[in-house]
């Protein structure tokens, strides 16, 4: 929406690569997401979430592009909107939803919640709760990929809100001056809380912010998975390749609320159901997919696939015991 | 298998609603994901969405009711072939009941390790040699730098400067820049930066020019260093050393001048350390570098300078958590820690002329405390003063006579008495200034009002 000149790094970020089976493999995790964020959705209005609970409902597209472009050790650290992030990532939903639910069997023994869920082996780093602090978090990442000398990459994810916070330019400076191996992605979905981009910052080209460090910025529709891919792609090459922090803007939006508890009086329901008829990610895979000639009934199938998996999750999030007592005091030093 | 569509709730706190709207009317078919009705209360408006795929079947409750309580079935789904006389075959699952902790009035159950445990009598490490608490610094990180690869030093001005107070004079020659690195003045983007790397398992150690910039990134240090290992059910940690002078330094005026220990202290997850003597520095600051957690490490400016014995033994290390009797007497006893050490030995010297004999014990470690050491030596002397240069409402002497209260309260003569820094902002004019901190003339003063 807001890019005033051409964005683009090599200008290629908008070729249509995937292959049908890539294009399969992104179908899947977003009809993942969609539907685990529908059922959090449900539990919640059950009173069986408790707490802040912010969905990723219409951002399918990003998390998942992105991810496409990753190998293993590559580490991923974002918000408190985290569970596209952690399903993309490959967390267990089961792990991630019975988190959601305060459980036993969550991520965190139901210690972290919605917002704070980790899981070192899939190198997922948070789940943050504090708008912005992920970001400097973010470049530490990829500093210790640096300082280690390996070629694995940081994916930093952060919204248009926090985009106004100090610690992001901190940020870039650093991690600029360090040569970080930091891919940005700034997941522009239009509103911080309730208030919309144009309120909030005075640039009107958010995947430009880095330039005075001379961070390489790139602007992607968030709502084609094949182009955010196509863009990370172009974005991990060069932080992998030694060349600096990369700034990659996703032009995205959020269907729901902000957290479950939104009073829907910042926006227009007729552009949330323009955006929703019209330019819905996942519609637009299944178009991509059919125009393939990929058969209705495989999409069913993988459809199928994914309530399972999703039915599966909810039951174990609700039937994963309550955390023992005990937990209240593990887990707060490393005991030496 | 028809499922009902219950009542949702907005907020864990919200009982009942309003169905305001439907957006669907029986027949319609209905996809996961499709927004099928809103509800509202006074606060706010959400929508409903279907979670499965079907028809709708029955509306049970009209758009435009109030007072819907949550979990009421609203709705029917229909499954594909089923009519709308089909019922779900089993009750709707309940909201799970939160077990609500009992009160109590009591600790509930006291944390791991918290229990004053039995004292172990400090290891003699032989040979000692006179050296400043900078040099004692110095070497504790050149040691940890050379012994593990993962710990690295960042901050202002510690490389190419050799550190604002020089206390890393020589570590960029020695390790290079790569393990010594010079930051901009950016404390909240270097400390983020440097935690993050601690989650990867790397052990920075971060300076502060002081302890007071520490506060542009404090954030960092309680909200992502102190808490991820909790959050995270025990898979990450953080083993990270932040480092700086704390307290007042000399004539620098009120933001520049400020006791943290309190402020770190207050914080689960968080180590908190304040040397005194170049032993304890060199010693404690070696411990902290290897502990896997993060620990907040409070020095000294003033003391910088100072010289003390240290061990030369090249593994000379001390444990984190243990206080240490710095002066053994029968009548009081004076607890307090950093640079009120040195003035509460120097009371201790004066009120032993006046024939008071004066227990001083250097906490060395606020977190965890080492409430076995002050309340056995209370037991002995049955009188406590606190004496630290911070301010004194909810400060560490609180703290102290607290947990004297509650392991050995039939033990003391006397009610405890607190020497803290005066409760103002530092003035910077040298007579007040002076006026603001303990000296050893409020020390004696207060050992003679519970004597």
């Amino acid at each position: 929406m807001s890019n005033e000149t051409d964005p683009g790094l090599g200008g290629g970020h908008n070729s249509r690569a995937m292959t049908e089976a890539d294009l399969k493999h992104a179908y899947y995790q977003m009809v993942l997401i969609r539907r685990f964020e529908e059922r959090s959705g449900q539990l919640y209005g059950m009173g069986l979430i408790g707490g802040f609970c912010h969905l990723y409902i219409g951002q399918e597209a990003v998390v998942v592009g992105i991810q496409m472009e990753l190998k293993q050790g590559d580490k991923i650290i974002t918000s408190y909107r985290d569970h596209g992030q952690m399903l993309a990532a490959g967390m267990d939903p089961r792990g991630v939803m019975a988190e959601l639910t305060g459980r036993e069997g969550g991520y965190s023994h139901g210690k972290g919640g919605s917002m704070h869920m980790f899981s070192s082996e899939k190198h997922f780093y948070g789940g943050h709760g504090i708008v912005g602090a992920q970001v400097s978090l973010g470049i530490g990442l990829a500093f210790a990929n640096k300082y280690r000398g390996t070629d694995e990459v940081s994916v930093t994810y952060y919204g248009e809100g926090a985009s106004n916070q100090g610690q992001v330019y901190e940020s870039f400076n650093l991690a600029a001056l360090h040569r970080l191996p930091c891919l940005f992605v700034l997941e522009n979905n239009r509103y911080g809380m309730g208030t919309s981009v144009e309120r909030a910052s005075a640039s009107k080209a958010l995947w430009r912010n880095g330039e005075p460090w001379g961070i390489p910025g790139m602007y992607v529709d968030g709502m084609d998975v094949q182009a955010v891919r196509a863009a990370a792609a172009e974005a991990v090459a060069h932080c992998r390749a030694g060349k600096g922090p990369v700034l990659l803007e996703v032009d995205t939006y959020r269907y729901r609320g902000h957290s479950m508890s939104d009073p829907a009086k910042y926006r227009q329901r007729s552009e949330v159901d323009e955006i929703r008829k019209n330019q819905d990610p996942i519609d637009r895979v299944r178009r991509e997919l059919l125009a393939m000639g990929v058969e209705e009934n495989e999409l069913k199938a993988m459809d199928e696939q994914v309530k399972a998996v999703v039915t599966d999750a909810a039951s174990f999030a609700q039937t994963s015991p309550e955390p023992d007592p005990s937990e209240l005091w593990t887990d707060i030093l490393v005991e030496s | 298998m028809a499922t009902e569509i219950l009542m949702p709730a907005l907020s864990p706190t919200m009982k009942e609603g309003k169905v305001a709207r439907w957006l669907r009317k029986p027949g319609d078919a209905i996809t996961a994901g499709d927004v099928i009705a809103e509800i509202e209360t006074d606060k706010a408006t959400m929508e409903v969405e279907a979670v499965d795929e079907g028809t709708l079947g029955q509306i049970l409750v009209p758009e435009g009711t109030e007072n819907v309580a949550v979990n009421t079935p609203i709705a029917v789904l229909l499954a594909e072939g089923e009519d709308s006389s089909a019922m779900p075959a089993a009750a709707p699952t309940a909201a799970a009941e939160p077990a609500v902790a009992q009160p109590s009035c009591g600790p509930v159950a006291a944390p791991p390790g918290a229990a004053p445990v039995a004292p172990q009598p400090e290891k003699d490490w032989g040979e000692t040699q006179e050296i400043t608490v900078r040099e004692a610094l110095r070497d504790a990180m050149a040691a940890e730098l050379a012994r593990d690869e993962d710990v690295f030093l960042i901050g202002e001005e510690v490389a190419q400067y050799q550190g604002a107070y020089k206390v890393s004079q020589g570590l960029l020659d020695q390790f290079g820049e790569k393990r010594v690195i010079d930051t901009p003045i950016t404390e909240q983007g270097f400390t983020g930066m440097a935690i993050g790397a601690a989650l990867t398992g790397l052990r920075p150690i971060v300076e502060f020019m002081t302890m007071n910039f520490a506060m542009q990134a404090i954030d960092q240090i309680i909200n992502s260093a102190a808490k991820t290992r909790y959050m995270s059910g025990g898979q990450m940690s953080c083993p990270i050393v932040f480092r700086g002078p704390n307290g007042a330094a000399a004539r620098v005026g009120a933001q520049h001048s400020q006791c943290y220990a309190s402020w770190y202290g207050h914080v689960p997850g968080l180590k908190v350390v304040a040397p005194w003597s170049a032993a304890d520095a060199k010693g404690l600051l070696r411990a902290a570098i290897r502990d896997p957690n993060p620990v907040v490490f409070l020095e000294n400016e003033i003391l910088y300078g100072q010289r003390f014995p240290c061990p030369v033994d090249e593994d000379f290390i001390l444990p984190i958590g243990k206080a240490k009797v710095e002066r053994e007497g029968r009548d009081v006893t004076i607890v307090t820690f950093s640079i009120m050490v040195g003035v509460a030995l120097e009371a201790a010297a004066k009120l032993a002329e006046q024939g008071i004999e004066a227990e001083v014990i250097n906490l060395r470690t606020i977190r965890p405390l080492d409430t076995q050491t002050v309340v056995d030596s209370v037991k002995k002397t049955s009188r406590l003063v606190t004496v630290e240069e911070g301010w004194p409402f909810a400060g560490i002497g609180a703290e102290v006579a607290m947990q004297v209260i509650e392991h050995a309260f039939d033990y003391l003569d006397a009610p405890p008495v607190r020497v803290a820094g005066a409760d103002v902002p530092m003035p910077f004019a040298a007579n007040l200034e002076k006026l603001a901190l303990p000296n050893t003339d409020w020390i004696i003063n207060a050992v003679r009002q519970v004597v």
